[in-house]
């Protein structure tokens, strides 16, 4: 089940009815599912080229 | 009765690229190029630097104790922090904040200047050479470093006590304030395979209490070293927490923890939930707790020394209810203004509910969150696998710090303080701590300062022996108290006159 069917299946369990807070919430998770498609769509032009040469190199020493 | 609750944020940046691939050497040019930005370079004076002190009574076994290292690149900004090299990280620690959200703002701060080393430092590198950072606490291979909050409590509180009531917090406020990981990357990791943890950092954690940092890590970290009159004050350094991108999560973590140790002064430790019974296996279990996004049937429970499971939700909400109480009949005012501190308290309670019933709705608030949908999204759409290093990639590019590069910066992320604000915070320091006595120093008398660290300013006047000014109290040497001294005095000199009459 995605994450989205889960929210709807728990919104359409819900017993009490829908209020302001909720519908204006429910708005807001549309938009950002709305911004998380466009950030993948344009994902390509920001990810490093060889992202499997990128992680590989990413070593630290330890800190603190 | 609770002091007041100065407190800041060390943070450690990872760091890739630099001549030879050395970190220490692209660490030095990043302090160092910052350093020349703002043309001054501030020795930092180890006098009164004890990180061996532990708070339960002993002076550590040496061989354990921190290593402070003497001679690399630093320097001290006008804003009051530091910016230094920390083993092979550059660190800035973010001046003493008198609340969570100018906390939250001097840390921004950080990332800014941060930032502008490295467009600087890259400037005289070839393209090969460039270096990049990344406001992270691990590189996925078994290397943690870490993003430090310390916060100012009573001398008053018996340790113990401290690590009582405490340990609820630190192991279950990830579910709200953790950045993130995906994958495992230590033994303890590798017992449980989790595809994606809450917390970049928690997997690290394999004791309960201790002095060390960088091994052997404490959920509580005992190092007794107040940087304050030790007569009067504690600092707790705390070691459990990830570097935030999201500013409402790095502004509630500290909103959070500040009023809990506000209400443990205040109340003592018998009012805090029930500890549990391993807090190390707590702090590993709840990381990996993966039922919020639906991926699990239940949420991940622990036992406490009250016999009964408790979920990292149960713990968060009782202790909401705690702060809560400790708002309602104080007034909270060692910790903010009453508008921050109710700021704190709704913004805590609608991460507590979203997480809970609709977790799309907090996904603009929780770094974890953000970035898992980043990644599954990513996942679905192509059918990759979970040890895709495409995802991997998505993961580690989430903390970069480039506006061009970061995915934390496109996430869709809410913001809490202004640009212009956090630009105004690159430069001056906090109003209300001594910071802005440390921060007018560095800024008016450059030259004549020999050295600095978080409880003196060392003058050089060129006249024989050196002059310590101390400032044992962090609430004192403020703006209110200091700002006349300043406008009457042109040098280091007359400052130091009209400060001995």
């Amino acid at each position: 089940m995605s994450e989205q069917e889960r929210i709807q299946k728990q919104r359409s369990e819900r017993t009490e009815t829908s209020t302001e807070a909720e519908q204006v919430s429910s708005a807001k998770s549309d938009q950002l599912k709305a911004d998380l498609d466009d950030l993948l769509d344009e994902i390509d032009i920001v990810l490093e080229e060889n992202a499997e040469e990128f992680v590989r190199s990413y070593i630290q020493k330890g800190g603190e | 009765m609770a002091v007041e609750k100065i407190l800041g944020i060390e943070t450690e940046y990872g760091i890739a690229g630099g001549p030879g691939k050395d970190p220490i050497v692209a660490s030095s040019l990043i302090v160092n190029a910052y350093a020349q930005l703002c043309s001054n370079s501030i020795r930092w004076d180890f006098d009164g630097e004890h990180p061996e002190i532990d708070a339960r009574g002993v002076r550590g076994h040496l061989q354990f104790a921190p290593i402070v290292e003497r001679t690399v690149a630093n320097t001290v900004l006008t804003n009051g922090a530091r910016l230094y090299v920390d083993h092979a990280h550059p660190e800035y620690s973010s001046p003493e904040c008198r609340t969570p959200l100018e906390a939250t703002l001097y840390d921004a701060a950080g990332e800014e200047v941060m930032l502008e080393a490295q467009i600087s430092a890259n400037v005289n590198l070839e393209p090969e050479d460039r270096i990049t950072l990344y406001k992270n606490n691990s590189d996925g291979k078994g290397n943690s470093y870490g993003t430090h909050e310390n916060f100012l409590i009573s001398r008053s509180l018996e340790f113990a006590d401290i690590v009582r009531a405490m340990v609820p917090h630190f192991v279950s406020r990830q579910l709200l304030f953790g950045a993130g990981k995906l994958g495992f990357e230590t033994d303890a990791g590798e017992m449980s395979r989790p595809i994606f943890q809450l917390s970049q950092r928690s997997e690290f954690f394999e004791e309960v209490v201790g002095l060390e940092t960088t091994m052997k890590r404490p959920v509580i970290n005992t190092r007794d070293e107040p940087h304050a009159d030790a007569e009067r004050f504690r600092r707790l350094h705390v070691i459990n927490g990830d570097a935030n991108m999201s500013q409402v999560a790095n502004f509630l973590k500290l909103g959070s923890t500040s009023l809990l140790l506000g209400a443990l002064e205040e109340y003592g430790v018998e009012a805090f939930p029930p500890a549990p019974v391993d807090p190390v296996f707590a702090i590993r279990h709840f990381a990996q707790d993966l039922s919020w996004v639906g991926l699990e049937r239940e949420p991940h429970t622990v036992e406490a020394t009250d016999g009964k499971n408790w979920s990292s939700w149960q713990y968060q909400d009782s202790l909401w209810s705690l702060a809560k109480k400790y708002v309602e009949e104080t007034g909270a005012e060692a910790v903010a203004s009453e508008g921050e501190v109710s700021q704190i308290l709704k913004g805590w309670r609608d991460l507590l509910d979203g997480i809970k019933d609709a977790p799309a709705r907090v996904a603009d608030r929780i770094d974890w969150l953000a970035k898992f949908r980043i990644i599954e999204g990513f996942r679905e759409r192509y059918g990759l696998g979970w040890d895709s290093p495409k995802l991997h990639a998505i993961a580690l590019q989430y903390h970069d710090i480039r506006p061009d590069r970061s995915l934390s910066k496109r996430a869709g992320l809410a913001t809490l303080i202004d640009l212009l604000d956090i630009r105004t915070a690159m430069h001056e320091a906090p109003a209300d701590t001594r910071a802005y006595f440390r921060g007018q120093c560095v800024r008016k008398y450059p030259n004549q300062i020999h050295s600095a660290n978080w409880d003196s300013v060392v003058f050089d006047l060129g006249d024989g022996p050196l002059h310590r000014v101390p400032m044992m109290d962090p609430t004192r040497g403020t703006a209110q108290l200091t700002e006349n001294l300043f406008s009457g005095a042109d040098s280091a000199e007359a400052l130091l006159e009209i400060m001995n009459r």
